[in-house]
């Protein structure tokens, strides 16, 4: 079998962690290929469809990245998703999905070696976890 | 019909030495929609800007992607450059494969390269369904704040309000000045430095525009470029200022070697700052000294040059030459970094009269031993290649400057980044060198490096200019971001209503029934009403769930046909 290699979604808002995103890559902080990320203006702005709908279709995680609570640029957005992606991880997990394929973390426009601590480590995980199942059964 | 231009940036060997750009051009260009794929060294130099423009022009492209580094610094050169080709600029889309790609994933071309395709097909499904889009307009308060009354601080005040802009200065201490306070002549030129912040402290005072807010620190940051709220902490009382620019002039501090060479050990060693504060008062008196250079820079873990200290030593064993003329002075350094005509012309003098120059190496450093009333100095000079033993009454660490122990919390505050070493991080070093990513914050002075106080005026003057052009046109654009409902999709349950951070929805009548409605002017573009509407009713333009949608197909079918 050839080595699993997880292909990753990662949602970053505009403000603080894809500056956070792009400061690991100005420090040229390596960390592993597998996270792809998509910039949103901000976290609260990611519908649990869009998780929903890579995890049903085979992406093997997603992760959601906002800035930390109280410095959310658009006031109080991100305590919005401190609540929604728990609870979508959870939805996930009623249909027999392991929730940790889906994780919320805070990264600040300053924090480039936090930004590659989380990437290398939810790539970690879910390397642990192994394929997502959903992948043979693409809707 | 879709006519999608993507065009690879090479970046030099930034993103090439990772990224096969020839094999990422192959594959974009047998994308959907895709009718040309090209590459250039560098997309964003005149050049690039032309040959994209040009591409647009012949192959009638109504679609332009750009792989190459950060939109948060670039976006608005390229989609200048569509709207110069004469698309709407909200065609544009960019892809990451600089920062989130080439940077770091550098020993692993095949998987960055794998990587930048993903990342390509991502762009093009998404820019397969922007929409062109109409900009509003909003006012900008013409008001600016200064964090930092040091040198830098007070020159990019005086150049606002020689503008004739209100200004507001925050400053931690109960005085003007910063670290120049301390150091009473600047060299290389020999200014004295209580005439220079006098003469530009008297400009604030002097003018009603000028508001100096001392034992103050700044609580909180809100809002946008044009429309910033600063809440400043006053000793018990809190002022809240409304501006259209932010300047960031927090400064440095001088490192404190706590442990090396036998400081915090001898009360015969001390920083160059102390020996400045020293030199000052009329009744120093000390004939053997020696000043180490790079006393904590230039090695493991703080590698940078600090760029003042070499100078500032040369200066001051000029100085101690003045006041003793058969003081023995040593300087130990590495290198001696005097750049510029008239530091070069203060080490002539310095060798002239009798400064003895010893290099040491980091492996051979020199060594501190007990005397009575100072210190003993073992130092290995690589030049004569022999050990050697000075006798001193002061040894003097010149270190380096460091940031301010709460640029953390101010970077925090402004959500600007800073670099490894803690200072702060301008968008682009030559394309935008005092400005923020982030728009409407601008830095200058030692925050950003350690400089002289001259380039610390420059950057203040420079950074004052940058600022002064938002408020001098009196309003900004607004990005085409804001949400959107669909009424006849709407349900009127009013979830947006509550989640906007800005009431800016509110339920209307719509035909016979309720529909929400957005206030453009007041929508900020976060999309929080997006993810809160059960519908679907909202989109939020340029972030619809369409595009996103169409990314994360993009994502899966790359991934599976193998590209990994
Ligand atoms: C020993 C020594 C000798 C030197 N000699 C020379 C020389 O001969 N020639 C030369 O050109 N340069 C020299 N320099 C360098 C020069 O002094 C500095 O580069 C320059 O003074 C920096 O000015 P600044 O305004 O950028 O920062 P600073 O002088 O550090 O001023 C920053 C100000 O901001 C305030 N501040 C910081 N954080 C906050 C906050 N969060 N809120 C509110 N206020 C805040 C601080 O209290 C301070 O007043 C020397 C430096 C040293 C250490
Ligand atoms: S995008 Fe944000 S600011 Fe605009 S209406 Fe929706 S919630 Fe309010
Ligand atoms: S802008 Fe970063 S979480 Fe809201």
């Amino acid at each position: 079998m050839s080595e699993f290699n997880p292909n990753i979604l990662a949602f970053c808002c505009n403000w603080c962690s894809y500056a956070g995103a792009d400061l690991a890559g100005v420090n040229r902080l390596q960390m592993p290929p597998n996270v792809n990320v998509v910039r949103v203006m901000c976290s609260a702005s990611v519908k649990p469809e869009y998780v929903f709908k890579a995890i049903s279709q085979g992406i093997d995680g997603v992760l959601v990245l906002g800035c930390h609570i109280g410095d959310c640029h658009y006031l109080t957005g991100n305590h919005r998703t401190a609540k929604r992606i728990p609870l979508t991880a959870k939805i996930l997990e009623k249909v027999g999905i392991d929730p940790r394929r889906v994780q919320l973390d805070w990264v600040s426009a300053a924090e480039g070696e936090k930004f590659q601590q989380v990437v290398t480590q939810f790539v970690d995980d879910i390397r642990s976890l192994g394929p997502n199942p959903m992948k043979e059964v693409r809707f | 019909m879709l006519r999608i231009g993507v065009f690879v940036c090479h970046c030099g060997h930034n993103i090439a030495s990772a990224v096969d750009v020839d094999e990422v051009v192959e594959f974009a260009r047998k994308l959907p929609g895709v009718v040309y794929a090209g590459q250039n060294l560098y997309s964003c130099s005149q050049e690039g800007l032309g040959s994209i423009k040009k591409s647009i022009e012949d192959n009638d492209l109504n679609r332009v992607v750009v792989a190459a580094c950060t939109p948060r610094t670039h976006e608005p050169l390229f989609r200048r450059a569509c709207e110069q080709a004469g698309i709407n600029k909200y065609l544009f889309e960019f892809v990451n494969i600089r920062e989130h790609c080439s940077w770091i994933h550098a020993k692993e071309p095949e998987a960055a390269t794998g990587k930048a395709k993903k990342l390509v097909a991502m762009g093009v499904a998404k820019a397969s369904l922007l929409e062109p889009q109409e900009e509003g307009e909003s006012a900008v308060i013409p008001r600016a704040v200064v964090i930092g009354a040091g040198i830098s601080g007070l020159a990019a005040a005086a150049s606002l309000l020689d503008q004739g802009i209100e200004t507001h200065i925050i400053e931690s201490k109960n005085c003007v000045g910063g670290l120049l306070r301390e150091v009473a002549v600047i060299g290389p030129e020999d200014i004295d430095s209580r005439n220079l912040i006098n003469s530009l402290e008297k400009r604030l005072t002097s003018s009603p525009k000028a508001h100096l807010h001392l034992n103050s620190r700044v609580k909180e940051v809100k809002g946008f470029v044009g429309n910033f709220e600063v809440t400043i902490a006053k000793g018990d009382e809190d002022i809240t200022v409304q501006a259209g620019a932010i300047i960031v002039a927090t400064g440095t501090r001088e490192f404190q070697p706590a442990g090396e060479y036998g400081f915090d050990e001898y009360p015969a060693v001390i920083t160059q700052l102390e020996l400045e504060r020293r030199l000052a008062k009329s009744d120093f008196a000390a004939s053997r000294m020696a000043i180490i250079n790079c006393a904590g820079s230039r090695q493991p873990g703080r590698e940078y040059c600090s760029r003042v200290c070499c100078n500032a030593s040369l200066k001051n064993a000029l100085r101690i030459l003045d006041k003793n003329p058969d003081a023995q002075v040593t300087i130990l350094h590495r290198d001696i970094m005097s750049c510029g005509a008239a530091a070069e012309e203060l080490y002539r003098r310095a060798s002239e009269r009798g400064v003895r120059f010893v290099r040491y190496g980091l492996e051979k450093r020199p060594q501190v031993h007990a005397k009575e009333n100072g210190v003993v100095l073992e130092a290995f000079d690589e030049t004569l290649d022999e050990t050697i033993d000075l006798d001193l009454d002061l040894l003097i660490l010149a270190t380096p400057l460091v940031p301010p122990e709460d640029s953390v919390e101010t970077g925090k505050h402004l959500k600007v980044p800073r670099d490894k070493y803690g200072f702060f991080l301008e968008a682009h070093v030559k394309l935008r060198p005092v400005e923020f990513a982030t728009d409407g914050v601008f830095v200058c002075g030692s925050a950003r490096w350690p400089v002289s106080a001259r380039e610390c005026i420059w950057q203040g003057q420079a950074a004052a200019a940058k600022a002064s052009i938002p408020i001098s046109e009196g309003k900004v654009r607004i990005e085409a971001i804001t949400a959107e409902v669909d009424p006849d999709r709407c349900a009127a349950c009013g979830n947006c209503v509550l989640a906007c951070p800005y009431e800016a929805i509110e339920i209307v009548e719509h035909l016979d029934t309720m529909a929400a409605k957005v206030n453009e002017a007041q929508c900020k573009g976060c999309g929080t009403c997006v993810a809160a509407c059960h519908n679907d009713a909202i989109q939020q333009k340029g972030f619809s769930s369409r595009q996103l949608g169409a990314m994360i197909d993009a994502l899966i079918r790359t991934a599976t046909e193998g590209t990994q």
